[in-house]
């Protein structure tokens, strides 16, 4: 019997991400950059995951623990800046805040 | 067709139908259930590679804690549909080639590396899995440390949160 291979994984992992990027690129609301934020560090994770399978290490699931814990304090702390730019500028249009804009 | 390529296929299609709905979503509040599918269909794919508390964090944290902080906020910032622009035109003619470009080059690097050819066996044997215990004990001895700096992390992260919420006082 087959198994699945690493490499379906780490290849469903490079298109999550790549995903992850065009939403990042495209999108023009504020939460919903955020949220491509949490879609590249999910496949990330997968890979992560993947290889620590691949070597039978349990070092690469110790990392996703970590990059969890991480994106977790990334969400408090950029939701809690998205609220206050919502009280300036009354928009979460990203074209709006254009202060540090070249 | 084995029950294992079925079961990653399915979770794959998934995932990615989830991604691309994240994408042409107009209102935020879709492309947030659209996440929590990508999640859910990632925590799938964790129980085949064997790794089942990162399965269980994965949905209790992710799809539990950090989305409904998101929906929360989507749903007192009152978010509605977004406004679409105009692409610029660096992004139309060198971004669009040159990210399909990176996204198919990262995809034939991985498929073909000899990383890649390596079977993933936690999917048809069941003794090698990794237990919770091993995982455990790897985090408190090995990586004690980071452990405890995360700590302060989540602290930072929690006063940083307060203050910029209650800021106009």
């Amino acid at each position: 019997m087959s198994v699945v291979s690493i490499s379906y994984y780490l290849v469903l992992s490079a298109i999550l991400f790549g995903l992850g990027v065009l939403a990042f690129v495209f999108k023009r609301n504020i939460i919903t950059i955020f949220m491509a934020i949490e879609l590249m560090l999910n496949a990330v994770n997968l890979a992560f995951v993947a290889f620590a399978r691949a070597w039978n290490q349990l070092d690469g699931l110790v990392f996703v623990f970590f990059v969890i814990v991480v994106a977790a304090a990334e969400a408090a702390v950029g939701l809690a800046i998205v609220i206050t730019i919502y009280q300036n500028r009354h928009s979460l249009n990203i074209e709006r805040v254009n202060l540090l804009k070249f | 067709m084995s029950l294992p390529f079925i079961l990653f296929f399915v979770f794959a299609l998934i995932s990615v139908g989830g991604a691309i709905l994240l994408i042409v979503a107009r209102e935020p509040i879709h492309s947030a259930l659209a996440l929590i599918l990508v999640m859910m269909s990632l925590a799938g794919l964790y129980l085949m590679l064997g790794a089942e508390f990162i399965a269980a964090v994965q949905i209790i944290v992710y799809a539990g804690a950090i989305m409904v902080l998101f929906v929360f906020v989507i749903m007192l910032l009152n978010a509605g549909t977004e406004e679409r622009t105009d692409w610029s035109k660096i992004a139309k003619y060198a971004g669009l080639p040159l990210g399909i470009l990176l996204l198919l080059e990262l995809a034939h690097w991985m498929a073909h590396s000899l990383i890649g050819q390596t079977p993933a066996n936690g999917v048809g044997s069941a003794n090698v899995m990794v237990s919770t215990q091993d995982l455990s004990m790897q985090l408190f001895q090995k990586y004690l440390f980071p452990f405890e700096a995360t700590s302060i992390l989540i602290l930072i992260a929690i006063l940083g949160a307060l203050v910029l919420a209650k800021r106009d006082e």
